[in-house]
């Protein structure tokens, strides 16, 4: 059987192993869910190192007829972009479930659903970045809010219903307005070429300049409340506060990737005539997120929810360089998608372990515990400095590839955004001043510091931060391919240099 | 005789079935209205029978006479029984949704 | 040609420092003598290569070393290179050689801080960022090390965080240094815009054919930049609270090294600024409000490590100056810079040295009369006294008499006017030095009880000596024969201009020795005799203007905190009520609708009949109006 498909259906047959165990053994479902997933993620560093990398297009190709009357297939493959985040997601969910060893507990649902939810999400996460059918793309993507809405719903804190009810809804609308878009890309492509969903023939399709907008904007849309996009952001914030730490590590470390994966893969490769027409507007949309989401951490006082809006924030950024349309904004936003995954789940992971030893996510509720549990206070500032973008850790190099790109083409958006580098700072140094400086609040005295499974689960994602950033190229060397066959697919090239030639 | 003026009753004799379904509270007499209507469609049946010249129509009230029947049956049976435990045969009692 | 030594000068502290974080309270018995050992190595390395390069022909005394390719996408390519030439030789015997006497003193400086260890670990992650911010090849390179540098401030800061206020300096300074940075970022994006290359060779050789606007664009951003890291008018706010750090911190970052290196950008940026003169006459301008207004502040300060920081704020307005004057000014600027990082380093550890003997006391109206006490630390802090108001021969004459003369020599009425504030700044030097030498060595005991002033360990008194012996010296060798000048010609004036005299020398170098005549005297007259132990409160407006630091925070608070705070705060409730408010909207306009709908299910049978009806007819209607 294929490398991809024996990933992707692992995860389901350790859900399978996992129904099997008794539930009154917790430790022995956690310890069976953990083995499950670091044999993902080992497969998946194989996956990495088999890939080739000077080759553009798809590899690890594999396809098997599925509805045959409406062209349907089963049909895998990954080029540099789908490889990294499949990588980011295999990577994760090990490192999460270990970190949230116990958030499975006092959920509405026993601690074997967890796993089991968890599990069957990873399978859909590598099935969504590995299809290459638009139909089976589509049903991996609306498959992976079930398992979502109940890690919310069943598992988080607070309002967790509405939060999971409101995260529901946002997805299906965006997803019904994806699923008329793919009618019409069905009636299309029946009327020109047969009936088919293979994104690569479907990339060839000649479709008239109304119908190529109103077919954008539907996909447009359900990946711009994905990622999120200013303004369809609003649920991220309440889904964020509400679900474990290690569900939103999950929901923003790689499921709000699938709507910037989408854009790139499905908006601006399918339609590249509609993206040159809607880029000032999307560009725009960008920019107010960069603002609007760094405005509004600094306002949050939930460390959970501001953590949320510095992502949207980052999203901004991501889009920006989608969007922007050169080989280094569109590297610097693949590669941010993989460096935000990082860094936010080590802010997500220290913060969800600030607020259950402290039993509040108010933020000022912490202070000076830097003083009491050092380890932890250096992991969350880590963390902090990486999504600030300081050079020397992984998001520098992202977000100077994103920024240097779009300034070549639009000077005054990189601009703009760039003013979100210095909120950065704010949103990222006061909540360190209020939870990790000053003196120790009360009750904070004896505040445990990380034990030795958490800095087990920390470690590597703070290393790969710190490697990513001194030496990106290995990551950067998988994505430029693909970076640059998405420019070539759109119809763009990279700007020239104002200044031609040598002195 | 013209045999639209059979047209004209059938419908005169609906309408009446009708606005007594509507209006009147008493379930027997919504059951006797319901039965005028069909005995209504019955007449304008035998009507286009005889106007067409054929026996479809015909055919057709008998069978609806047949299935007014069995209504008949089922529906008392139902009015008796809502009867026995409200000790009323009003329609407007057997409400069972709140305001 | 290429060296395979330079990575270990940024390697080796830095890999001290991850050792001594990573260890823990384990390091706590040794971390200090290791990190300073580490930091000695770091000077030898230095001074090796410096002997080296003096070995060379001038054409090829710059070393070069590639690691390995950093970034590259596309036609972007950053390799993690090092450079050493003779400006960035400069740096890292300052640096390290500052850096090490600085780590000697905090031997015994921090010996009583539960924490010194960290603290090492700090000032030698400090000293490989500042390493690789001088040795970087590129704009991106320098980038690593110039926000390197802004984290060990920021960690150094708010070293004692426990105090909420020093935590709240540490942010302002990263703040405001990340202001700065986003001068940096833009001029990057210029650049690559422009010259497809963000290295300083690429950019170099491209830089003939670039647009005036271009080229004023990046200057004025790199000046950005430069402003934050160097505490510049408008971003210079934040380097009077960074005083909040332990003393020698001061002394190496905010006075000797870090802040110093927005010069060291513009220097090493000469081939875009000898370009674009708007963006110079922009330097020359805010080196001047610079110094005036650091000096001003000088004036009116207590706190003795305020005070020094003003001076600090002075002093770098007079390199960025220099440095705004084009080829005739870079020598001189570095000249000042290197002097200056001798007098101030040994001035801030004169005043830890103080504050060692006074309970950590930094008021100057609780000290007076200490020279009998301290008689070492009075006499290193006079030495650096006497070179940083610019007294011949000390350090402080030679390289600033050099920067006015410099700025007369621009000519014409403009130079008259640089000139004339440059001496101005010297006489307000003189004034605001002799008075604090005044109230802390001088005159009436103002102690408080309690205190009990002795001199500081020899591990503290040794590098004052060191510093002070450069205060006196350094002028002297680094002028005679115009060594750094001829020194530093192929990096920062390649086609040797001549300049011409607007004034002849010996007049300015008169003018300077009589501006700091003045100065002196004016302070002697007012604080020579019985002070008192509270500053006086029936003061001027001007006085009490200056007291605020002539209402710069109250500035930002007005310009950019109140306006930000307030924005925030209509955001998030935009964001609750309007934004979210639509969202929850539809939802409840759906709810709004069903209950509506709702009422339509009365339970009555005659009202569903009704429906019934209506619909066979509208079915009907609708039937008919087809057909027809």
């Amino acid at each position: 059987m294929n490398l991809l498909t024996s990933m992707g259906v692992l995860p389901l047959i350790g859900a399978g192993l996992v129904v099997l165990l008794p539930a009154t053994n917790a430790k022995l479902v956690k310890q069976c869910a953990l083995l499950v997933s670091l044999l993902v993620a080992t497969l998946g560093i194989t996956m990495t190192v088999g890939f080739e990398r000077d080759v553009t297009g798809f590899q690890y190709v594999e396809k098997y007829s599925w509805i045959p009357s409406l062209g349907i297939s089963y049909q895998l493959g990954i080029d540099g972009i789908s490889l990294i985040l499949i990588l980011l997601s295999v990577l994760l969910v090990p490192i999460v479930i270990l970190a949230g060893w116990n958030e499975s507990e006092g959920g509405r649902f026993s601690v074997k659903t967890f796993y089991i939810l968890i599990l069957i999400l990873e399978t859909m996460m590598i099935g969504v970045f590995a299809a290459t059918d638009l139909f089976l793309f589509y049903v991996f993507f609306e498959a992976m809010l079930v398992p979502v809405y109940f890690l919310i719903g069943g598992y988080g804190s607070g309002a967790r219903q509405a939060a999971a009810v409101k995260f529901l809804l946002y997805s299906l609308f965006g997803g019904l307005l994806m699923l008329a878009s793919i009618i019409g890309i069905f009636v299309i492509s029946g009327n020109q070429i047969g009936r088919t969903f293979d994104i690569t023939t479907l990339s060839a399709l000649e479709i008239d300049t109304t119908t190529q907008n109103f077919l954008f904007l539907g996909f447009f849309i359900a990946f711009a409340i994905k990622a999120p996009l200013w303004p369809l952001h609003t649920w991220l914030p309440d889904a964020a506060k509400s679900a474990t730490p290690g569900t939103s590590v999950l929901l923003l470390g790689v499921l709000d990737k699938v709507g910037t994966f989408g854009m790139i893969r499905y908006c601006v490769e399918l339609f590249p005539e509609a993206s040159r027409t809607f880029t000032p507007l999307i560009i725009t949309l960008a920019v107010i997120s960069i603002i609007y989401g760094a405005f509004l951490a600094i306002g949050q006082e939930d460390i959970k929810s501001l953590i949320a809006f510095t992502s949207i924030s980052h999203f901004g950024f991501i889009t920006l360089g989608i969007f922007a349309m050169t080989t280094q904004a569109n590297s610097g936003a693949t590669l941010y998608m993989l460096n935000h995954g990082f860094s936010t789940a080590a802010l997500f992971l220290t913060a969800g372990w600030m607020v259950s030893r402290r039993g509040s996510s108010t933020i000022s509720d912490f202070g000076g515990l830097q003083r009491v549990t050092p380890i932890l206070a250096w992991s969350f500032f880590i963390a902090g400095l990486s999504s600030l973008a300081l050079p020397g850790l992984s998001s520098f190099v992202s977000e100077s590839l994103v920024l240097v790109g779009t300034y070549t083409r639009y000077p005054v958006a990189a601009i703009i955004a760039t003013f979100g580098i210095i909120l950065a700072a704010l949103y990222i140094l006061i909540p360190v001043q209020k939870a990790l400086h000053g003196p120790t609040t009360a009750g904070n005295e004896n505040l445990p510091d990380l034990k030795k499974r958490e800095i087990l689960a920390i470690a590597p994602v703070i290393s790969l931060i710190i490697a990513l950033g001194i030496y990106p190229k290995p990551a950067l060397e998988i994505i430029n391919p693909a970076a640059k066959s998405t420019i070539t697919k759109a119809g763009y090239s990279d700007p020239q240099p104002l200044v031609k030639g040598d002195k | 005789m013209n045999p639209t003026n059979y047209l004209y009753l059938s419908a005169i004799l609906f309408s009446i079935g009708a606005v007594g379904v509507v209006v009147r509270k008493n379930a027997i007499v919504v059951f006797m209205c319901i039965e005028l209507m069909l005995n209504a469609a019955n007449l304008a049946f035998v009507t286009f029978a005889k106007i067409n010249g054929n026996l479809e129509g015909q055919v057709m009230a008998f069978f609806t006479m047949v299935v007014a029947a069995c209504e008949v049956v089922v529906g008392l049976a139902i009015i008796v029984t809502i009867f026995r435990s409200r000790r009323s045969a009003s329609v407007d009692d057997a409400s069972l949704l709140s305001r | 040609m290429t060296s395979e030594n330079l990575i270990y000068l940024v390697a080796l502290p830095l890999f001290s420092s991850a050792l001594l974080m990573l260890l823990g309270r384990r390091a706590d018995r040794w971390g200090h003598v290791f990190a300073t050992l580490i930091s000695a190595s770091t000077f030898v390395i230095g001074a090796m290569e410096f002997f080296a390069m003096i070995d060379r022909p001038e054409a090829s005394r710059a070393v070069t070393q590639k690691l390995f390719t950093w970034i590259s996408v596309g036609t972007f390519n950053v390799d993690a290179g090092l450079v050493l030439d003779q400006l960035s030789i400069a740096f890292v015997l300052l640096i390290t050689g500052v850096g090490t006497l600085i780590h000697i003193y905090s031997i015994a400086y921090m010996s009583h801080d539960r924490d010194r260890r960290r603290f090492f670990a700090y000032l030698n992650f400090f000293i490989a960022a500042m390493l690789l911010l001088v040795l970087g090849d590129s704009y991106l390179n320098l980038y690593v090390g110039w926000e390197g540098v802004g984290l060990a401030s920021y960690l150094l800061i708010g070293f004692w965080n426990q105090q909420p206020e020093y935590a709240t300096a540490a942010k302002k300074a990263f703040v405001a240094n990340r202001a700065g940075d986003f001068g940096l970022s833009v001029a990057v994006m210029i650049a690559f815009a422009n010259f497809g290359a963000v290295s300083f060779v690429g950019i170099e050789e491209k830089v003939d054919g670039a647009s005036q606007t271009a080229l004023t664009a990046m200057g004025l951003m790199l000046l950005l930049a430069a402003a934050g890291k160097s505490a510049q008018f408008p971003l210079q706010a934040w380097l009077g609270d960074a005083m909040a750090g332990p003393t020698p911190v001061s002394a190496l970052i905010h006075a000797a090294t870090m802040v110093t290196a927005g010069v060291y950008l513009i220097t090493r940026s000469n081939f875009i600024f000898d370009n674009a003169p708007t963006a110079q006459l922009a330097v020359v301008m805010v080196g001047i409000i610079t110094l005036l207004f650091g000096a001003v502040i000088g004036m009116a300060k207590d706190d003795i490590k305020k005070a020094l920081a003003a001076s600090t704020m002075s002093q770098i307005g007079y390199m960025i100056m220099a440095s705004g004057f084009g080829p005739a000014g870079y020598a001189f600027a570095i000249m000042h810079l290197l002097t200056h990082g001798f007098f101030k380093a040994g001035l801030f550890l004169g005043a830890g040295s103080v504050m060692h003997g006074m309970n950590d006391e930094v008021n100057m109206r609780r000290y007076g009369g200490l020279a009998r006490f301290m008689p070492i630390t009075s006499i290193t802090f006079g030495l650096g006294y006497l070179a940083i108001i610019g007294v011949p021969p000390f350090a402080g004459f030679y390289s600033k008499d050099k920067i006015i003369e410099t700025a007369f020599n621009t000519g014409g009425l403009q130079g008259v006017l640089f000139g004339s504030a440059a001496l101005l700044g010297a006489v307000i030097t003189a004034f605001y030095m002799t008075r604090l030498m005044l109230m802390t060595f001088f005159g009436n005991k103002r102690w408080v009880s309690g205190a009990e002033p002795h001199e500081s360990p020899f591990l503290m008194w040794a590098p004052m000596a060191v510093l002070a012996l450069g205060s006196a010296a350094s002028g002297y060798l680094l002028y005679s024969g115009k060594a750094i000048v001829k020194w530093l010609a192929p990096v920062v004036d390649r086609d040797h201009h001549e300049h011409a005299e607007f004034l002849p020398a010996i007049v300015v170098t008169t003018l300077a020795v009589v501006a700091v005549i003045i100065g002196v005297a004016v302070a002697f007259i007012k604080y020579r005799g019985e002070l008192s132990e509270s500053a006086p409160s029936d003061v001027s407006i001007f006085t009490r203007v200056t007291r605020r630091d002539l209402l710069q925070d109250d500035a930002n608070e007005f310009l950019f905190m109140r306006p930000g705070q307030k924005l925030t705060q209509v955001l998030v409730k935009t964001d609750e009520s309007v934004i979210d408010g639509a969202v929850r909207a539809v939802g409840s306009s759906v709810l709004g609708s069903a209950r509506g709908m709702r009422k339509l299910q009365t339970g009555y049978v005659r009202n569903y009949a009704l429906l019934i009806l209506i619909g066979a007819l509208v079915a009907l209607l609708a039937a008919l109006v087809v057909t027809i």
